[in-house]
């Protein structure tokens, strides 16, 4: 009797605390979760730990950073991803800005800047080479005015360069402009009735509120641009100047058939693109996140 | 810094248009050599083909290609709706011991660049030995698929009142009724809108089927970045011609998505004055 009772009064303690019959939904979720990305990366990471050539657990990580061509991938990669996710989101304020509200052919110029996202990295590839090669239009337009040689823009840190602008913009454009119509307008107009000037509307109301989603719309365009594959093989110098981390991992692991040191340069990619979106998230923490708008 | 200020407004028009000159040189660069006899030097090509486009359908047998996209693609949009949006539901209704946690554990495959986990991922498939079959090219393009879901289903499902369900529930329906009958109407246009950005995000996604890809499993991302590093041996017209099909579904796939989806609203939804 006793027993029915605490049973009967335990459920209801748990379904108290939120815990109930609905939670084994979660269940093909969590079995989901651990078994293709949980267990896989813990398994990448005690690989890692394991170097094809015995020796210390650390031998790979020590490799890694001995190795002046290994430890420069990242100062490339960071020196890549980081100005692309930086000028996407910049780029992206004043035509988000200029996007807002309602006027004729929006639906048209929104449609037109997302199709970049449709173009896929390798026409976007093939487009750069073509256009910025040596012989291609561009270079042709410049020596039509007068430039005395065509500018090299492919094969070299540029093309890639450009490749995650046209890859990366649309993505960061559209949160950009998604956190802005998030804003109530009727905040601006309320401080415009108290006789603040643009200008001021944009420092003291606009900016404050859209700053937490520019936070995260950079770290997602940083993500992005972090991981950059094809085109830094395709237009880049994938032996040189634009040999990124991920590109040392993919040869690595499966070109060599050196899958413990693989894992080791993917979980430091992992670890160098936590710590950048760490600190752009702890500065976010000092930002405003209230209720209206641009909350992300 | 005048945001306001007329030569702002130029600036930023003209920025703008000068990106999209480019961006249309690009697109038109690769078109017109896929469309050309030969290009070599000149402003515009000596004479125009489409013989490309079937050479290159044949010789990269773009069909089984395509069948082996079109495959893939739909079975990740149906079993990621189908972990995904009961996993969303119990994440919107509840709140229990843990949920912080199951969050950060669905957030992280969006995250990380694929790369990161996809190497360990391929590695534990490879080991399994399931890596190089369309098996394992699904259940990779699965990691980041069904946190999406979750992730996009979550909002929508906390937006539908909760007053719905009880009421049907006072009228005697089960739990099974209330998801056949009530909740799944209800929640067509969200996973409607998921499964199509699924869709796309699976056709364009290039890291994680390129690394657990076999010849046999290739969709036609990792097929074209093939033939573009093999280039040499076949003309660049036809990988040209193969790119501008991959763009073409691309694009029909973005233009079908942005009529259910309106992207401006893809985080906040505001009511337009």
């Amino acid at each position: 009797m006793t027993a029915v009772l605490e049973r009967a009064s335990l459920k209801h303690r748990l379904a108290e605390k939120g815990v109930d019959r609905v939670l084994w939904l979660l269940l093909p979720g969590a079995v989901f979760v651990i078994l293709l990305f949980v267990y896989p990366f813990l398994y990448g990471l005690q690989l890692s730990f394991q170097p094809k050539g015995g020796g210390s657990p650390f031998q790979n990580y020590i490799t890694f950073f001995q190795d002046d061509y290994l430890a420069e991938t990242v100062w490339i990669t960071l020196w890549l991803g980081l100005p692309a996710a930086l000028f996407n989101v910049l780029a992206s304020i004043p035509i988000a800005f200029r996007m807002r509200g309602r006027f004729r052919g929006k639906r048209a110029l929104t449609t037109l800047l997302v199709i970049p996202i449709t173009l896929g990295t390798v026409l976007t590839a093939e487009g750069l080479l073509a256009f910025f090669g040596p012989t291609g239009w561009f270079n042709r337009i410049l020596m039509a005015l007068g430039a005395d040689e065509p500018a090299k823009l492919t094969h070299n840190y540029w093309g890639v360069l450009f490749s995650l602008i046209i890859t990366g913009f649309p993505f960061a454009f559209l949160l950009t402009l998604s956190y802005l119509s998030g804003i109530d307008p009727t905040l601006e107009q309320a401080a415009a009735t108290l006789g603040a000037s643009k200008r001021q509307r944009f420092r003291t109301i606009t900016m404050p509120l859209l700053a937490p989603g520019l936070a995260v719309t950079f770290c997602l365009s940083f993500v992005l641009a972090f991981s950059v594959f094809p085109s830094a093989v395709m237009v880049g110098n994938p032996a040189g100047e634009t040999h990124v981390m991920s590109i040392a991992a993919y040869e690595t692991a499966l070109r060599d058939n050196d899958f413990a040191m693989g894992s080791a340069i993917a979980m430091l990619m992992a670890l160098v693109m936590l710590i950048v979106i760490g600190v752009v998230l702890i500065w976010r923490t000092t930002l405003y996140r209230g209720a209206t708008g641009g909350k992300g | 810094m005048r945001l306001t200020a007329r030569p702002i407004v130029w600036l930023t028009w003209g920025a703008l248009a000068f990106f999209m000159l480019n961006l249309v040189g690009i697109v038109g660069a690769v078109v017109t050599n896929s469309f050309a006899e030969t290009w070599f030097g000149t402003w515009l090509p000596d004479g125009y083909t489409g013989k490309w486009y079937g050479e290159a359908w044949r010789d990269y047998r773009l069909l089984d290609v395509l069948g082996v996209t079109f495959q893939v693609a739909i079975a990740v949009v149906v079993i990621s709706v189908l972990i995904g949006v009961p996993t969303a539901y119990a994440l919107a209704r509840r709140n229990f011991p843990g949920k912080k946690l199951l969050n950060v554990l669905f957030l992280l495959p969006i995250l990380m660049p694929p790369m990161t986990y996809g190497i360990p991922l391929a590695t534990v498939l490879y080991k399994f030995h399931l890596a190089g079959s369309m098996f394992g090219v699904i259940a990779a393009n699965l990691v980041p698929a069904v946190p999406f879901v979750v992730l996009t289903m979550t909002p929508f499902i906390e937006q539908i009142d909760t007053k719905i369900e009880s009421a049907a529930r006072m009228c005697g329906a089960n739990t099974f009724a209330i998801f056949t009958r009530v909740l799944a109407p209800l929640l067509v246009p969200g996973i409607l809108a998921a499964s199509i950005l699924v869709l796309v995000r699976t056709v364009g996604m290039f890291e994680l089927t390129f690394l657990t890809a076999g010849p046999t499993s290739q969709t036609l991302v990792v097929s074209l970045y093939e033939a573009m590093s093999s280039a040499g041996i076949r003309p660049q017209q036809m990988v040209d011609s193969m790119a501008v099909i991959y763009t073409g579904s691309m694009l029909l796939l973005l233009v079908i998505a942005l009529r259910f989806v309106n992207p401006t609203q893809l985080v906040t939804r505001l009511k337009e004055p």
